[in-house]
C-alpha cells in the first residue's frame, strides 16, 4: 500500500521523504517554481511553488508529502499571486525579452506565460548592471539574473569549487564572483561544470551561440513548461 | 514655372529675419514611416522664404548597444524599425560575420538570407507604393483629402489596393519562412544563419509566386503609366539634379545585397566604382545642423555643399548598367530611355524605379525557390575573431551601413550607423524647397498645397525613425514662458553640446 496525497483533487502517491514537490514532479504535475532543481538541496526562495494546505501557505519544494494532506496548486488567488511575484521579478532586473538569446527558452518567460503574465504592471527599476565577459567560453549578464542560487548551488554542492555566492541584503543582493578581480574568467570556473547549465534565465550563457536555434524549434516553442518542464532538465541533451 | 521662384533653393533653408514671418507647420507628416514634421516661413505675402523638413524624433541605438556582446546585434538593432527591420538584421549580420572572421559564407546561408532580404524589399515596396503613395497618384496632390488614403483607395479601386495587401503579405510570409517570425525574427548568426528551408516551406511560397510576377508586372506598369500620364509635370515636381550612391555587382548589375559601392555625378558621369564598402568612412562624412536630429551625408572629397547624393530605387536603377532577372531588365530599358545620356533625376520617378525592383524581388524570389541549395544543410562557418566589422547592404530605402567594433571579451565599444533616409536628408529638404518655392509664390494657402510638400517627402519613402542617431549632438533649445506667453528665459545647446542663454 502506498501513501498518497491530494493535488487539486488527483491523487498523488508518494514515498517518505519525498518532498510536494517532487511528488507532484514524479506524478508529471506541474508546480510553478525557479530556484528548485531537483538535483539540488530546495532552497525554497523563489515562493512561486507557493501552494496551500489546510489554507495555510507552503512552499511545495521544501514541504514532505504526508498521507492524506489536500493541496491546492492551480487556484485563482494562487496563480494571482504568482502573476505578482513574477511581475516584480521582470521589473527588479532588466528583462528584455525581446532581444534576449534566452527568449523562446527561458524558464522566467516560460513559467510567466503559464501564469497568464501578458504584460509589465509595476515601473521598471532599470537597475544599472553588468555584464561579465572576460571568460572564454562563458559571459554572465547580471542584468538578468533572478538571485535563485541555482549556479551557487551547483558550484558548491556538485563542482566542489564555489565559485558563485550571493552578496548584500534586501535589494542590494547580487550576484559575485568568487576571484581576485570578481571576474569569471580568474575565477576555478570551467564551462563544462555543471553551474554553467542550470541558470534558467539568460545570466549564464554560451559565448557565441546566441539564436543559433531557430524559432520554432525553442525549448518552449512547441509546449508550454507545464508539459516541457526545467530549462536545466534539457540543457545537459542540448550541450551534448 | 522655375521662373516665377521669388528666391533661390539654397535660400530657403534659413531665413534671414525669421521672426517677422508667418511660421506654417504640417506635423505629423502623414503616410510616412516615423514622425517629422515640416516647417514653412512665409511672409506678408505668402511668400515663401524657409522650408524645412525636420525630424523629431530620437532612438539612441549607436549608445545602447555599447557594451553589449556582438551575437545580439542582428537581433537587438532590427528593433530600429518594424518596416525594414530585416536591412537592419541583414546589415548588422555581415558585419558581425567579418567580427568572426568569416568572408564568404555557404551558398545555403547567403541564399536565405538573400531570400529573406527580398521578401522584406517586396512588402516594404508594395507598402509604400500601394498603402501610402498611390492614394496621391490615383486621386491627385489636390483631390479631397477624406478619399486620399489607403480606405479611399480600398472604394474606388478594390481589385488594386487587395493587390498591395496580398504582395505585400507574400513578403511577409517569405520572412517568416526565413526568420521564424515575420517580424523581428531571427535568422542571421556569426557566419550565417540559423535555419535553412525544408521543402514543404519552400513548396509553400512556390504555389504563389507567379501570381506575385504578375501583380508585380501590373504594379510596374501602373506606376510607368502614372508617370508618363503628365509626364511633363511629373518630370519637373520636386525635381532636384545630384549625384546617385548604391551597391552594384563588379559587372555592373542591379545589387541589393552585397557588392562595391557606386556613384555616379548627376551629370551621368562614373565618380566612383567597385569601391569596397568597408572604407565607406573615407569616402562618407556626416554634417550635423542645428535644427534637425538627422544627419547630413555628403561626399568627402566634394564637400557638404556640393557632395550630398541620393540613394534608394532611383539611384539604383540609374546606377546599375542592367539587372539580372528579364522583366526588371526590361523595365529598366524603358525606364532609363527617359534620359539615356545623362539620370532620371526626377523625384515622382522614384515610384517607377520601386516597382522595378519590386518586380525584380519577385523574380528573384522565384529562382531562389528553384535552387537546391536553399533546402541545403552547411548553414554556418567560423574563423578568427577580429575587432571590427562593416556591414553594407541596400535597404528598400536606400545604402544602410552598419559599422561596429568590439574589444577582446566580445562586447561592442563602438557603432555607427547610416541609415538610408539619412543620405536622402539633403535631397528631401531640397524637394521640398522645390515645392514650397514653386507652390506658395502669394496665392492663397490650400490643404492641397501642403499635400504636395508632403507627396515631395513621400516620394523618398522616408522612415524617420531609423534616421535618427546623432545622440549628444542633439541641439535644443528650453524656453521658460510666463503664462501669457513672454519669454521669461532661453537655454540653448548647440550641436557641440556648448550651453548658452
Amino acid at each position: 500500500m502506498t501513501n498518497s496525497f491530494e493535488i487539486d483533487g488527483i491523487t498523488v502517491p508518494f514515498s517518505n521523504g519525498q518532498t510536494i514537490m517532487d511528488a507532484a514532479l514524479t506524478a508529471g504535475i506541474y508546480i510553478p517554481h525557479l530556484c528548485h532543481n531537483p538535483e539540488f538541496k530546495p532552497h525554497g526562495s523563489c515562493r512561486l511553488c507557493t501552494v496551500l494546505i489546510n489554507g495555510r501557505s507552503v512552499a511545495a519544494c521544501t514541504t514532505p508529502a504526508g498521507e492524506g494532506i489536500v493541496v491546492e496548486n492551480e487556484t485563482h488567488e494562487l496563480v494571482t499571486q504568482r502573476r505578482l511575484l513574477l511581475k516584480l521579478l521582470f521589473v527588479e532586473g532588466n528583462h528584455t525579452c525581446p532581444g534576449c538569446e534566452k527568449s523562446g527558452a527561458c524558464q522566467l518567460q516560460a513559467v510567466a506565460y503559464h501564469c497568464g503574465m501578458l504584460a509589465p504592471e509595476f515601473v521598471h527599476f532599470y537597475p544599472k548592471r553588468s555584464i561579465d565577459a572576460s571568460h572564454p567560453d562563458t559571459i554572465i549578464d547580471f542584468n538578468r539574473c533572478i538571485l535563485c542560487e541555482l549556479c551557487v548551488r551547483a558550484s558548491r554542492d556538485s563542482d566542489k569549487k564555489a565559485v558563485f555566492n550571493i552578496s548584500g541584503r534586501g535589494i542590494q543582493a547580487h550576484l559575485t564572483i568568487d576571484s581576485p578581480s570578481g571576474k569569471l574568467a580568474d575565477s576555478a570556473f570551467n564551462s563544462s561544470d555543471k553551474a554553467a547549465r542550470v541558470c534558467p534565465v539568460g545570466a549564464i550563457l554560451p559565448k557565441h551561440k546566441g539564436y543559433n536555434i531557430p524559432i520554432g524549434q525553442r525549448l518552449y516553442d512547441q509546449a508550454p513548461i507545464s508539459q516541457v518542464g526545467d530549462v536545466a532538465k534539457h540543457q545537459e541533451v542540448a550541450d551534448e | 514655372m522655375i521662373e516665377q521662384r521669388p528666391v533661390t533653393i539654397e535660400q530657403l533653408e534659413t531665413a534671414a529675419q525669421p521672426e517677422k514671418l508667418r511660421r506654417i507647420a504640417i506635423e505629423p507628416l502623414t503616410r510616412v514611416e516615423g514622425h517629422g514634421k515640416v516647417t514653412l516661413l512665409l511672409d506678408d505675402e505668402n511668400r515663401i522664404q524657409q522650408a524645412r523638413l525636420h525630424i523629431v524624433e530620437f532612438r539612441g541605438f549607436e549608445k545602447f548597444i555599447q557594451g553589449r556582446p556582438y551575437w545580439e546585434l542582428p537581433v537587438l538593432v532590427q528593433r530600429l524599425c518594424g518596416i525594414c527591420p530585416v536591412s537592419h538584421h541583414l546589415a548588422a549580420g555581415k558585419a558581425i560575420d567579418q567580427l568572426v572572421g568569416v568572408e564568404q559564407l555557404t551558398p545555403t546561408a547567403e541564399k536565405v538570407r538573400r531570400l529573406m532580404h527580398y521578401g522584406q524589399m517586396l512588402q516594404s515596396h508594395a507598402l509604400h507604393f500601394f498603402h501610402l503613395s498611390s492614394p496621391d497618384l490615383l486621386f491627385g496632390f489636390d483631390s479631397e483629402i477624406s478619399q486620399r488614403n489607403i480606405v479611399g483607395l480600398i472604394n474606388a479601386h478594390p481589385d488594386l489596393a487587395k493587390q498591395g495587401v496580398l504582395l505585400r503579405k507574400f513578403g511577409q510570409e517569405v520572412i517568416r519562412v526565413t526568420a521564424g517570425k515575420r517580424i523581428h525574427g531571427t535568422c542571421a548568426i556569426p557566419g550565417g544563419v540559423n535555419k535553412a528551408l525544408d521543402s514543404s516551406e519552400r513548396d509553400y511560397l512556390q504555389q504563389d509566386i507567379h501570381q506575385i510576377i504578375t501583380w508585380g508586372q501590373g504594379a510596374l506598369e501602373l506606376a510607368r503609366k502614372l508617370f508618363m500620364e503628365a509626364l511633363e509635370t511629373n518630370q519637373q515636381f520636386a525635381r532636384i539634379d545630384t549625384h546617385m550612391m548604391s551597391l552594384c555587382q563588379d559587372d555592373g548589375a542591379l545589387e541589393l545585397y552585397h557588392g562595391g559601392l557606386r556613384v555616379t555625378a548627376s551629370d551621368g558621369s562614373r565618380m566612383m566604382d567597385k569601391i569596397d564598402y568597408r572604407e565607406y568612412d573615407q569616402h562618407i562624412r556626416e554634417e550635423v545642423k542645428s535644427w534637425s536630429y538627422m544627419k547630413f551625408p555628403y561626399l568627402q572629397h566634394l564637400g557638404p555643399e556640393k557632395g550630398s547624393y541620393r540613394v534608394g530605387p532611383l539611384a539604383r536603377i540609374n546606377n546599375c548598367d542592367t539587372i539580372d532577372t528579364p522583366l526588371a531588365e526590361a523595365g529598366r530599358i524603358e525606364f532609363r530611355s527617359l534620359n539615356n545620356q545623362g539620370l532620371v533625376q526626377s523625384t515622382l520617378a522614384y515610384h517607377w524605379a520601386r516597382m522595378i525592383e519590386l518586380l525584380h524581388c519577385a523574380e528573384k524570389i522565384e529562382q531562389l525557390l528553384d535552387d537546391p541549395d536553399l533546402l541545403g544543410t552547411d548553414l554556418k562557418l567560423s574563423g578568427e575573431m577580429r575587432q571590427r566589422g562593416i556591414g553594407v547592404i541596400e535597404a528598400p530605402r536606400g545604402t544602410l551601413i552598419h559599422d561596429y567594433e568590439i574589444d577582446d571579451d566580445g562586447l561592442v565599444s563602438r557603432a555607427n550607423l547610416i541609415v538610408s533616409t539619412t543620405h536622402n536628408n539633403r535631397a528631401m529638404n531640397e524637394s521640398v524647397r522645390t515645392v514650397a518655392a514653386d507652390l506658395f509664390n502669394g496665392q492663397e494657402i490650400t490643404e492641397g498645397m501642403l499635400n504636395h510638400i508632403e507627396v515631395a517627402i513621400r516620394a523618398y519613402d522616408p522612415c524617420l525613425s531609423c534616421a535618427t542617431h546623432a545622440l549628444g549632438k542633439m541641439p535644443l533649445v528650453i524656453e521658460l514662458q510666463q503664462p501669457d506667453g513672454q519669454i521669461v528665459d532661453r537655454l540653448i545647446k548647440d550641436t557641440q553640446g556648448e550651453l548658452k542663454r
